[in-house]
């Protein structure tokens, strides 16, 4: 019961307003009326310059870890009979997991829950994780090729790298000279007019709260360089100005334009809002589900993987997105591949229309050659050089 | 086309009238979308350009009500390339300058010779300005004691002798001997007596009292006395955080310092003083009006209070307190007036906090409904909800709906954009005018004419030398 898991991004009961462009940064206002307030979300703060997230198992024991700088969380509150949730300072002293010293913090899971109505999540690493347990597993079939320790332990140590929003270049002033709307609770980030990332929170209250954590988030490669070199097009959308006659008309005309732009931005942000999801459930918190998602991988085109809450009824209360790299794009595309053949390369270089020995370099090139035995990778190095 | 300008004259009228335009609102420091390096930088280029070009214009312009900074940097470059004044203009200019340096605050002033210090300017003319100008100042003593550092590089760098017993108290040191002038020994009595501190300027003091330990609410409940109306108006919250009540005098506050100080208070209060408040601000709305009593028809305004208009720490709300204090003074000076405030504002501008987005063509289309004769917009241009649709509205307005060409439409801009050298416009079919202080405002719109680029050269130049004329008139008049 309670609610499907996400197929598809929709607005729905959310409005889009002018954007707001500061250099290369586009920021999108997402607005909505009448926010009910029953999911309230806070930021805690963390210090340490990294954090071991166990996966699995407890806190100390061996088993799977996250390891990452995280410099804040999110708290989220919530009712289960729709009443408004109490909000929390953003640090609340429950202990979360174990501080050494001032530089690591070992956590536990990606969402845990506090209290009753309390959950605490590690924004965007949540669906980064998703993105990195994908066929984590390895092999499922012992073929010769691959090294012992994938066949034993699975892809571990796989490992993404990402920049922070503070790298971006006039991200910071973006956010700075930004104008928050009267009931804005989430925001669409364009870099060089190319979607980035988007970010809904259930209340605008919040959202006042959380506008400059925007900074502290991570974002793919590509960000960083749009921001280093592109610029924002000076959009401007034109009036329509056949047929005014007065100022009636006029105002008519001025509403259609927003309406205009408006769409506008959603037909930015395609590469999201119009795309099939695959989601998981991660936890259900009373009429509240929290999944995360990926859109296909497509090679060619903008790809992305996030996390969001999901009321009953469909209603997105909280979204972060997170758009891949095209070399992180690859490699999911690859694993994917691999997976597809049952992990054979034969089948699966000609599933590709290559060679087994261009796979190969491609698994290499693309930064997954540790999974196969050097012996594989040193033959298939020689026979290209022949 | 009966009046066609030549290319040269264009070029010097849009010149002149960029310059003019940046010296309103440009005062070199930190705005809310850009650094004061860059602001610098833009309005340092911009004064040399207008000086190396057109000399006699570039002094007129300390006429043209031009803000204090401008008129300092004005001077200063006046002053260092005095060589090239033409033997037929170097009467109107000394006395341009006299007169400018006569209604600048003296910090001001004193700041000024430092910099001439500085760049070694040290030409005849020079000393016999500041010789002029520190002979004329009121209380000598009171200028040494607050002015210690400054007054004695002015008189080092320009060979003053100076009367009584100042020679000796800023070169020899107020250590050295006791002193018959009054003010003088209480300062020299203030390094070891804790009682004499409170006979001191304000701001003197407030390095002696640290000096001896006094804590702050005891210092600031002794000289309340001793402060000017506009230091208590600047340390009044300072003041109630250290629960010190001072008696400030709202009613001879000027207009915009008013509201600077109005829009630091939190809304509670302004609801409690409200009648008081309202009063100060109808009161200097008035005294400005007088100073320059030009009638308006109907008047309608649109007033941006987005988020921007917070300002930075170095002008906290000011573009917020220009807009508050800009409707004050045209409710005194139109005979119907009507507020606009963007994002809608529930009551009149002494609720007004900076909050939301800036939408300026709602609120113009309402205030077009209500057929005024003359909108004023006052924003700092950066339009986003959403951009540039506020010129088209208006584009529109003036083509298709029957009587929109009557209306005129102007834009005034409390923040410089050192990027273009000029306050940032909301588009090319309404003229922008930079405005610091909201008492130029009826100045402003007198010269708005000229920002549009309607009003040919000559008439700009006219314009300039009628306020050459008034300026050096009240000099005279307030002399006799």
């Amino acid at each position: 019961m309670s609610g499907a898991l996400l197929e598809r991004l929709s607005l729905h009961g959310l409005t889009l307003a002018a954007s707001q462009v500061w250099n290369s940064v586009r920021l999108v206002p997402i607005v909505r009326a009448g926010a009910p307030g029953d999911l309230r979300l806070a930021k805690r703060k963390y210090d340490e310059w990294v954090m071991v997230v166990s996966l699995d198992g407890e806190l100390l024991e061996p088993g799977v870890k996250y390891v990452s700088y995280v410099p804040h969380g999110l708290v989220v509150s919530w009712t289960d009979d729709g009443s408004p949730a109490a909000t929390f300072g953003a640090n609340m002293a429950a202990p979360d997991g174990k501080r050494f010293g001032s530089f690591v913090r070992v956590a536990h899971r990606m969402a845990k829950r506090e209290d009753r109505n309390r959950l605490r999540l590690l924004p965007l690493h949540l669906a980064m994780e998703g993105f990195l347990a994908l066929h984590f597993g390895g092999p499922d079939v012992a073929w010769s090729e691959y090294s012992r320790q994938v066949l034993s332990r699975g892809l571990d140590p796989r490992w993404e790298a990402s920049v922070s929003g503070h790298a971006i270049r006039g991200l910071e002033d973006a956010l700075r000279v930004f104008e928050i709307h009267e009931n804005q609770v989430g925001v669409l980030l364009f870099v060089a007019d190319a979607f980035a990332s988007a970010f809904i929170v259930s209340h605008p209250d919040d959202y006042r709260e959380l506008h400059r954590s925007l900074l502290e988030d991570f974002y793919g490669e590509l960000m960083y360089q749009y921001g280093l070199y592109g610029t924002s097009g000076h959009l401007e959308a034109s009036l329509d100005t056949g047929g005014v006659r007065s100022l009636d008309d006029l105002e008519r005309a001025l509403d259609a334009m927003r309406a205009v732009w408006a769409d506008f931005h959603e037909y930015m942000a395609a590469g999201i809002f119009d795309r099939a999801l695959t989601s998981t459930r991660v936890y259900r918190c009373g009429p509240f589900q929290l999944q995360r998602f990926s859109t296909s991988f497509d090679p060619k085109g903008e790809n992305h993987i996030g996390e969001a809450i999901v009321r009953a009824d469909g209603t997105v209360e909280y979204l972060k997105t997170y758009r891949l790299s095209a070399a992180q794009t690859r490699r999911a595309v690859l694993l994917n591949k691999l997976a597809e053949h049952n992990w054979n390369l034969h089948a699966t270089a000609a599933g590709l229309k290559q060679s087994r020995e261009e796979l190969v370099r491609k698994l290499e090139k693309e930064r997954l050659g540790y999974l196969l035995k050097d012996h594989v990778l040193q033959e298939a190095r020689r026979r290209r050089r022949r | 086309m009966e009046n066609r300008e030549s290319i040269q004259e264009r070029v010097a009228r849009e010149d002149l009238v960029m310059f003019i335009n940046a010296s309103f609102a440009c005062s070199g420091q930190r705005e809310f979308y850009s650094d004061a390096s860059g602001q610098s930088v833009s309005i340092d280029f911009l004064h040399r350009y207008i000086l190396g070009n057109y000399r006699r214009l570039y002094a007129r312009t300390l006429a043209a009500g031009v803000n204090h900074f401008n008129q300092g940097q004005i001077v200063l470059n006046l002053l260092a390339t005095g060589a090239l004044t033409s033997a037929p203009d170097r009467a109107e200019e000394n006395a341009l300058i006299t007169a400018a340096l006569a209604t600048l605050p003296p910090q001001r002033v004193f700041r000024l010779f430092e910099v001439l210090r500085d760049r070694r300017v040290n030409n005849r003319r020079t000393r016999a300005v500041m010789r002029a100008y520190i002979a004329g100042r009121r209380d000598a003593a009171f200028d040494a004691v607050k002015y210690r550092n400054k007054l004695r590089i002015a008189a080092a760098h320009a060979h003053l002798a100076l009367p009584g017993e100042l020679g000796p108290f800023l070169f020899h040191g107020w250590k050295k001997q006791r002193f018959q002038t009054e003010l003088l020994e209480t300062f020299r009595q203030a390094h070891y007596s804790k009682d004499a501190v409170y006979r001191l300027p304000y701001t003197v003091a407030e390095g002696l009292a640290a000096r001896h330990g006094i804590p702050r609410d005891e210092f600031l409940a002794g000289i309340a006395g001793q402060m000017t109306a506009n230091e208590k108006l600047r340390l009044q919250n300072a003041a109630a955080e250290d629960e010190v009540k001072l008696d400030v005098d709202l009613s001879r506050a000027s207009l915009t310092r008013l509201a600077v100080y109005v829009s630091s208070l939190p809304a509670a209060e302004r609801a409690q003083r409200e009648s008081e408040l309202r009063a100060a601000l109808a009161g200097s709305a008035a005294r400005a009006y007088r100073r320059s009593p030009y009638r308006l028809g109907r008047v309608a305004a649109i007033l941006d209070r987005s988020y921007s208009s917070s300002g930075t720490s170095e002008k906290r709300r000011r573009p917020l307190a220009v807009a508050m204090a800009a409707s004050c003074l045209l409710r005194q000076a139109a005979s119907e007036y009507r507020a606009f405030w963007t994002p809608a504002l529930a009551q009149d501008e002494l609720f007004a906090i900076p909050y939301g987005q800036t939408d300026l063509a709602g609120p113009l289309i309402d205030a077009l409904r209500w057929q005024p004769d003359l909108v004023v917009i006052v924003s700092d241009g950066y339009e986003n909800a959403p951009p540039g649709a506020v010129c088209q509205v208006l584009r529109a307005f003036r083509k298709h709906v029957p009587g929109g060409r009557g209306v005129s439409v102007v834009h005034l801009n409390p923040v410089f954009d050192a990027e273009h050298f000029a306050p940032r416009t909301l588009g090319p079919d309404l003229p922008t005018v930079g405005i610091r202080d909201a008492e130029d405002l009826l100045t402003m719109l007198g010269f708005a004419r000229f920002a549009e680029g309607t009003a040919p050269l000559d008439e700009l130049e006219a314009y300039l030398e009628q306020r050459v004329a008034r300026f050096l008139d009240a000099r005279a008049e307030g002399m006799r």
